[in-house]
């Protein structure tokens, strides 16, 4: 079958765009062509910094004929019905129109037969369409034209079953040529077919498949540093890019002063990578840096590339002497000094949210608060949070910042006696910075993390910059997630609803952004809680109180205290329910992504637990136990019986305060409405007190109990028996039943 | 064409290029007379992008940027350098063979140099002006920066220029094979009285940046920023553009210097880039009511 091949040739293309590119190109072209009836069975699709384009090699020459039938209206219509008929379906005289008859009576019916059009014609046709509508990420107008694309655009080449098709979109050329390499084969070529574009290009020095070029670039870079003993540093990303940033590319190996080697390994690295786009080396036996870099040209130059690698090495050494002065300022003084402190001080975090150093300082105390939870050390925990900042005023981090943290790490690490978990925690207290990257492990740098971003939080709500939709400028998701990923990754027992430091927090937080509040707001706190006066440092260590482990029968009281808390409209509550709310809407977008049915979550979290740990433990228990034949026959036996239950509220014949009710023993008659009693007396405490152990699968094997009573139970007994007494008890069995299952996930939220 | 003669020293390298842009029919202008952080603020190029009668010009303008002073001992940065720019409307198709034929005519040779056109989209928030186009790489060092304007004080720019701004300083650095930029020959190294870059601005950065850094009066600056500012509003209000013009170009250099003085908190940093575009938007929209 003949074969398409379409080129648009512009000026270059950002590297960053192009795969995106061929992406969005293949789908257009397809849709467009499916829609104008031509089936492509496979698109292939080439980009290179100067051309994008697509080869099709089957496509049918014209496109299937069209033969179709339209029914019309009834015979006898009125003529301004019969006129709309004939108009719709192309036709001219109502005689042209066939009569069916059906079982409704007699209609008009229209055959259509259009011959398919020419395949060059469609694509004529789409073409522009898709030029005029391309999705780049930005895109441009030129001179005096008013077309629109990533940059100014030469050529469209378009050549269908070995003919050149002319494409006409806003003066834009169209000739069935192309250009080689811009400086080795500047002249035009003419063009007959792909396989004849593409090794004309070949022999114009151009390779228009991108992962052609990267294998090329991937193996001579290797092969030039194995030939001098070194090892290169792959870096995909980076390989992407260069890619699309060379035609015809020549890997050269250039040398750097050894006296560089001195400055921090990412330094150099990062020098590398973002300003001139080089791949590092290093030294397969020492792992470290050599004094050496890869860069990709795009040329064969005279001399076999000396120059370029020599001028190459000379930027090189430019940019590496503005780090070394940096980064020799920044060394001259321990990490932490007065003049950073203040620094830290001038730099707003958030207008309404103070400083940096106010930031550091909310950090600290909250950290020192999550050791009880995380173990950490507190004094090593202090001595981070301080630090951990410090790092934003140095001379490097202003050049690089994306070196934050691990500069100050490095700074750190200089001085004597420095500890490894707090320089790991200055350096880590970031992470994780999506769902990809790594959590801590250091205890310290858990807990900085943790307080780090909980604060950013808890700060962002209270001044009310939430994020909406697609917009998250302060990262708040992310902030969000690392606090989910923190907690169950490191199994922190860290209850986020009944939590007094979070509240504590919370109202110092809102206080700070909204001062004319401060006492009143902790005043109504106050009242709520312990209806007493107190200060804030003792309302603070009430709660912290609250929270330690209960004495003798005091735990109900403080059930209470916290469930009359949390029911207040006191807005530093309901700011901090929202805020959980997030970040619960958060984890289960993380325990969806790894597979978890997302109705077993909400199960799960119906039951308001605020306790992560426990939340996925339970998700893991249920998820294994409804793939187990009991398990699938409980929730049918619970959808009847809640469906019973529902049913007979509706009627206003039961409700949830009747539900309250006991069942009467005496009243049971029936030996399977017996032998369901008798289960539940047995299966509802153990599977409470297994829930009370956190053994869910314990739990849920205790409810599994009640499977073959439940079944006997519907399969025996009339529920709507005709004594009034004798239907309510069972509908009280059938609540106890639906109440047992509730201990350890909501079922009405499970499907099927 | 004649062969030309390769430029030897930092002079050579402004002649030949408005040479070849005179050959390309552009005016060649002399630099604007006020304190202007780029080549991009003289009004040939803010003001005449915009409307849309054609325009071809070319010129040096010496460019200060007070936060970038070193005290004469960064071998690469200075608070006042030189650039080169080129503005023509519409741009010609051909525009990016004419930039190569420049580069080519001061000395780097296509076949030798490895030449790449790196993404990099423009955008001066002060003037409300963006555009696409690409850095201008040599062996790894940006030498220019191509730009197709799209938008000019917050106004759509048509037909659309094409601006090219060489970094003299550095390109003459590395067509010269020099690693400091005070060692650059300024005129021919071989005549009578041979003097160098350094010979003529070292002081200069020096006490440039202590002025900058450290003796500059913030309080004064401020007022004088303020001036400019009511200045340049109330001669917009009288439709007096181009002077309103000058009035917001120094305000644009005063708050430079204010931010060099390390007094600027990022917040008031938005407010006062705000400040300044707000009048260049002004300008830009009174001066294209008068083109059109």
């Amino acid at each position: 079958m003949p074969q398409l091949l379409l080129e648009f040739f512009s000026e270059e293309i950002p590297a960053r765009m192009q795969k995106r590119a061929e992406e969005d190109l293949a789908k257009a072209l397809g849709e467009k062509l499916k829609a104008a009836g031509l089936d492509a069975k496979a698109i292939k699709t080439f980009s290179s910094p100067r051309r994008i384009g697509a080869v099709i090699d089957d496509l049918p020459s014209k496109a299937a004929d069209v033969n179709e039938e339209r029914k019309g209206p009834r015979v006898g219509s009125p003529e301004q019905a019969l006129q709309g008929f004939l108009k719709g379906a192309g036709l001219t005289s109502i005689d042209q129109a066939q009569i069916v008859e059906d079982k409704k009576g007699a209609f008009y019916v229209a055959r259509i037969e259009r011959a398919g059009r020419e395949t060059s014609a469609i694509v004529q046709e789409i073409v522009p369409e898709i030029v005029r509508a391309f999705p780049w990420p930005k895109s441009m107008r030129s001179g005096s034209s008013d077309l629109t694309w990533v940059r100014p655009l030469h050529n469209i080449c378009c050549v269908f079953d070995g003919k050149a098709v002319k494409i006409a979109v806003e003066g834009v050329g169209s000739e069935a040529v192309t250009w080689g390499h811009r400086f080795h084969a500047p002249e035009a070529m003419p063009v007959t077919s792909a396989s004849d574009h593409a090794s004309k290009l070949r022999g114009a020095k151009v390779l228009i498949e991108r992962e052609e070029r990267k294998t090329i670039i991937l193996e001579q870079a290797r092969k030039l540093c194995a030939a001098r003993g070194l090892e290169l540093v792959d870096d995909i990303g980076l390989l992407e890019e260069v890619a699309g940033l060379v035609e015809w590319p020549v890997v050269l190996l250039g040398d750097m002063d050894p006296a560089f080697l001195d400055l921090p390994g990412e330094v150099i690295r990062l020098s590398m990578r973002t300003h001139q786009k080089y791949f590092a080396v290093r030294d397969p036996k020492t792992g470290k840096l050599a004094p050496h870099f890869v860069t990709v040209a795009n040329v064969e130059a005279k001399d076999g590339g000396k120059a370029i690698a020599a001028g190459n090495a000379r930027v090189l050494s430019a940019r590496l002497n503005d780090a070394r002065f940096f980064w020799d300022t920044d060394r001259k003084t321990a990490l932490d000094t007065p003049e950073r402190r203040e620094k830290l001080k001038k730099i707003v975090f958030h207008q309404k949210l103070g400083s940096v150093w106010d930031k550091v300082e909310r950090v600290k105390t909250l950290a020192v608060e999550l050791c009880a939870v995380t173990g950490a050390d507190v004094e090593q925990v202090k001595r981070a949070a301080e630090l951990c900042k410090m790092d934003l005023v140095t001379e490097t981090v202003g050049e690089f910042p994306e070196l934050q943290g691990q500069v100050g790490r490095q700074l750190y690490a200089l001085e004597k006696g420095a500890n490894a978990s707090i320089a790991a925690a200055i350096e880590d207290h970031y992470r994780p910075l999506g769902p990809n990257d790594r959590v801590p492990d250091d205890k310290v740098a858990v807990t900085l993390a943790l307080a780090d971003k909980l604060d950013t939080l808890v700060g962002f709500w209270a001044i009310d910059e939430k994020p909406t939709g697609s917009s998250d400028p302060y990262a708040l998701r992310r902030a969000a997630l690392g606090v989910v990923r923190l907690i169950l990754e490191s199994g922190l027992r860290l209850p986020l609803f009944r939590n007094p430091v979070l509240l504590i927090r919370t109202v110092q937080t809102q206080t700070l952004a909204a001062r004319r509040r401060g006492d009143e707001a902790i005043r109504n706190i106050i009242n709520l809680m312990l209806k007493m006066d107190a200060s804030e440092r003792e309302i603070g260590a009430a709660l912290l109180d609250l929270s330690g482990p209960a004495p003798e029968g005091e735990s109900q009281r403080r059930d209470e205290t916290w469930d009359e808390i949390f029911a207040s409209n006191d807005s530093s509550v309901l700011l901090l329910r929202a805020l959980l709310g997030f970040l619960a809407d958060r984890l289960k977008v993380q325990l969806r992504d790894q597979g978890k049915r997302h109705d077993l979550v909400d199960a799960v979290f119906a039951l308001g637990d605020d306790d992560l740990v426990r939340i996925v433990a339970r998700v893991e228990a249920l998820d294994t136990f409804l793939k187990t034949e009991d398990g699938a026959n409980l929730l049918a036996g619970y959808k009847r019986a809640a469906n019973i239950l529902a049913a007979e509220e509706k009627k206003g014949k039961w409700s949830a305060e009747e539900a309250k009710g006991q069942v009467d023993a005496k009243l049971l008659a029936e030996p399977a409405e017996k032998a369901l009693h008798e289960a539940l007396e047995k299966a509802l405490p153990a599977a409470r007190a297994a829930v009370e152990r956190e053994e869910f699968a314990a739990a849920m094997k205790a409810l599994a109990g009640l499977r073959a009573p439940v079944d006997g139970f519907f399969d025996k007994v009339l529920v709507n028996a005709p004594e009034a007494e004798i239907r309510r008890n069972r509908l009280l069995l059938l609540s106890r039943f639906r109440e047992a299952l509730s201990a350890v996930a909501d079922f009405s939220k499970i499907e099927g | 064409m004649a062969p030309h003669k390769a430029p030897r020293c930092f002079q050579d390298v402004i002649l030949t290029l408005q040479n070849y842009w005179a050959e390309q029919g552009c005016a060649i202008l002399q630099p604007y007379d006020e304190q202007v952080g780029a080549g991009t603020l003289h009004p040939a190029t803010t003001l005449r992008s915009l409307g849309p009668k054609p325009w071809r010009a070319a010129y040096v303008q010496p460019s200060r940027r007070p936060k970038d002073g070193r005290y004469g001992e960064n071998p690469n940065r200075l608070q006042h350098y030189y650039q080169f720019q080129v503005i023509l409307k519409p741009n010609p198709p051909n525009l990016q063979e004419l930039y190569l034929n420049s580069l080519a005519r001061i000395g780097i040779d296509p076949l030798l140099h490895d030449i790449r056109f790196v993404e990099d989209d423009w955008e001066n928030p002060t003037v409300g002006a963006w555009g696409l186009g690409w850095e201008v790489w040599c062996d790894g060092m940006e030498v220019s920066q191509y730009t197709y304007f799209q938008q000019v004080g917050g106004l759509d720019v048509r037909p659309v220029s094409g601006e090219l701004t060489y970094g003299l300083e550095r390109l003459a650095m590395y067509v010269f094979g020099v690693d400091r930029v005070y060692d650059l020959p300024f005129n021919d190294p071989d005549s009578e009285y041979p003097v160098t870059y350094g010979d003529i601005f070292l002081e200069n950065e020096k006490q440039q940046s202590r002025y900058n850094f450290e003796l500059s009066d913030p309080e004064m600056v401020l007022r004088w920023f303020g001036d400019a500012e009511a200045t340049a509003a109330r001669l917009l209000k009288e439709s007096n553009v181009l002077p309103a013009f000058d009035y917001t170009l120094k305000a644009s250099h005063l708050f430079n210097l204010l931010d060099a003085r390390g007094v600027v908190s990022p917040t008031e940093r938005q407010s006062f880039i705000a400040r300044v575009r707000d009048l260049a938007k002004g300008c830009a929209s009174a001066w294209a009511e008068g083109q059109s």
